[in-house]
């Protein structure tokens, strides 16, 4: 604990151990916060896992792990627009239908979460540490380039070891302007205008692609988000519960609530005649 | 009370409700009545019909795209003109759809050979009703013709795996209809409809953008809508698609932009 405590109370203004800091932050395995797991006491951990966790390959494994998402995040001409449902299932068991899949990782940037829910949870808290340690040594904010290959590179360290998530990273900084990254756990990073993550994502992508620009107005963009989420939750069994809706500008994120799908879905057919497919008829 | 029959006998055992007993459906009997050989013994059927048999549709076979859109006075089917075989484009245009009579279509997807079999099948059996009784069958009644003849086939040795969009106008009400068939036998009148892969593109776009009074340009500017997102994001090149419409005219060619590049975002 005192090394700890020894190595974290430096001076910030201490530029000299900048170096062998950087290479914890390339090497954030190494860096050995929090990082030493239990381990089942098996000759194969990974492959142990795999078996007990990976229902594609095994339908009847012990343990379902929370797969189905919406998250989806676009730049425009306003910011960057993420929005989420927040639904988390197990199986075809609902495990919770308020989860906040969007982590605010600093006033300025967002995470979302797609995959492995504990996966998500733990990794992206992780990542808002590693981005406070490298505000606290630079003396200022990280970029959302070098936040999102932080989580690259972690979850590249732990490829085919059974880590299952779909994350994208959002942002707006003076160097980059906004800023979108989507990474998951094949190791795969990608800048980009537009994402949708998670088993909607192609209800999603449906709604968003055909009407999506990039000199959307903040109004526009937002409803563009809220009601490509409420696709997905009306056309996937794994989405639902609640649009959660973000904002990110360059003064930083706003928070633009947290909205149960089930009157929004009425009212967007009611008042705009959408859903038509939708009848009190019994056929 | 009585779980076999539902009458309202508050005795558990089905044999002593006061059904008379040739109501009482038996399961062991009705299974020997029917003439398929049961499931136990189709696990082991002879290896040179093995291959026969096979029950989900494959991966190639999803990324074959079938559309369907009703409006006010029209339906659009529309299907991709790829055939594939494995990693292989065999044909860039084939039109995946038959004309069963005056006023109906029938677009189809599925295994390769059960396609155009069951298609012509059908196409024939309503152009004999036609010849026989001088009068066209409804496009509902073809639809339940048609998913008869699926449920049959989904019980015996060897099933069609095909599915299906069935497009018609009622000749006398001229109210368009479209039925969603699988090859499960499923049978569904919709507004609006997709098959394979394409439904997790296209459904989300027409929940949003079709409503019932649309006119046949509206439809086809949503068909186009549907297409630009399945170049935008489908991992094959599906060759365009052969666009027809049944309207009060009969079945009708629609002039398709297949060449349209689409840029992503």
């Amino acid at each position: 604990m005192d090394t700890l405590v020894a190595r974290y109370s430096r001076p910030t203004y201490d530029e000299t151990v900048t170096e062998d800091m950087e290479e914890e932050l390339l090497d954030p395995v190494a860096s050995g916060l929090s990082l030493k797991f239990a381990m089942p006491p098996v000759a194969q951990p990974s492959s142990w896992l795999r078996s007990a966790t990976d229902d594609r390959m095994n339908p009847d494994c012990p343990i379902k792990i929370a797969h189905g998402t919406t998250t989806l995040a676009f730049r425009f001409q306003g910011g960057i627009i993420v929005a989420t449902d927040s639904r988390a299932t197990s199986g075809d068991w609902i495990a919770s239908q308020t989860v906040k899949k969007v982590i605010e990782i600093n006033d300025k940037m967002l995470g979302t979460m797609a995959g492995g829910a504990a996966d998500c949870q733990y990794w992206l808290a992780w990542l808002g540490m590693q981005c406070r340690l490298h505000e606290l040594r630079h003396k200022r904010r990280i970029s959302v380039a070098a936040a999102s290959k932080i989580l690259a590179n972690l979850v590249y360290s732990y490829k085919n070891m059974g880590l299952s998530m779909g994350t994208m990273c959002a942002g707006v900084t003076k160097e980059e302007g906004p800023a979108l990254y989507y990474i998951d756990s094949d190791g795969t990073r990608l800048a980009g205008n537009l994402f949708c993550v998670g088993s909607g994502q192609t209800f999603a992508y449906g709604v968003l692609d055909a009407e999506y620009k990039y000199d959307l107005s903040v109004e526009d963009a937002l409803a563009l988000g809220s009601r490509s989420i409420l696709a997905a939750t009306h056309r996937d069994a794994y989405s639902g519960g609640f649009i959660n809706l973000y904002h990110v500008k360059e003064q930083g994120w706003e928070k633009h609530g947290f909205s149960d799908t089930n009157p929004i879905f009425w009212k967007t057919k009611l008042e705009k005649g959408e859903f038509t497919n939708v009848t009190s008829e019994l056929v | 009370m009585c779980t076999d029959h539902g009458c309202a006998s508050f005795i558990d055992k089905a044999y002593r409700c006061d059904q008379p007993e040739w109501a009482m459906p038996h399961q062991a009997e009705a299974r020997l009545r029917v003439d398929e050989p049961h499931e136990d013994q189709l696990l082991e059927r002879p290896t040179h019909l093995q291959h026969t048999k096979q029950p989900f549709p494959g991966y190639h076979q999803k990324m074959e795209v079938l559309l369907g859109i009703t409006g006010k006075d029209f339906t659009i089917v529309a299907s991709s003109k790829a055939a594939m075989r494995g990693a292989t484009i065999l044909k860039a245009q084939d039109v995946k759809q038959r004309q069963l009579n005056k006023s109906s279509l029938l677009a189809y997807s599925g295994e390769a050979g059960d396609t155009v079999q069951f298609a012509e099948y059908i196409q024939a059996n309503t152009q004999l009703y036609s010849m026989r009784n001088e009068a066209d069958l409804s496009p509902s009644a073809i639809a339940h013709f048609v998913r008869g003849e699926l449920a049959t086939s989904l019980r015996s040795r060897k099933p069609y795996n095909v599915n299906l969009l069935l497009g018609g106008l009622d000749p006398i009400t001229l109210k368009p209809s479209l039925y969603w068939l699988d090859y499960l036998a499923s049978l569904a009148p919709v507004p609006y409809a997709a098959h394979g892969y394409a439904q997790y593109y296209c459904l989300s776009i027409l929940d949003k953008h079709h409503n019932p009074d649309i006119d046949l340009e509206t439809g086809i500017k949503l068909l186009n809508m549907c297409t630009d997102e399945l170049k935008r994001r489908m991992p094959i090149d599906f060759k365009g698609m052969t666009v027809k419409a049944v309207t009060k005219d009969g079945v009708i060619d629609i002039d398709f932009d297949d060449d349209k590049v689409v840029k992503s975002a």
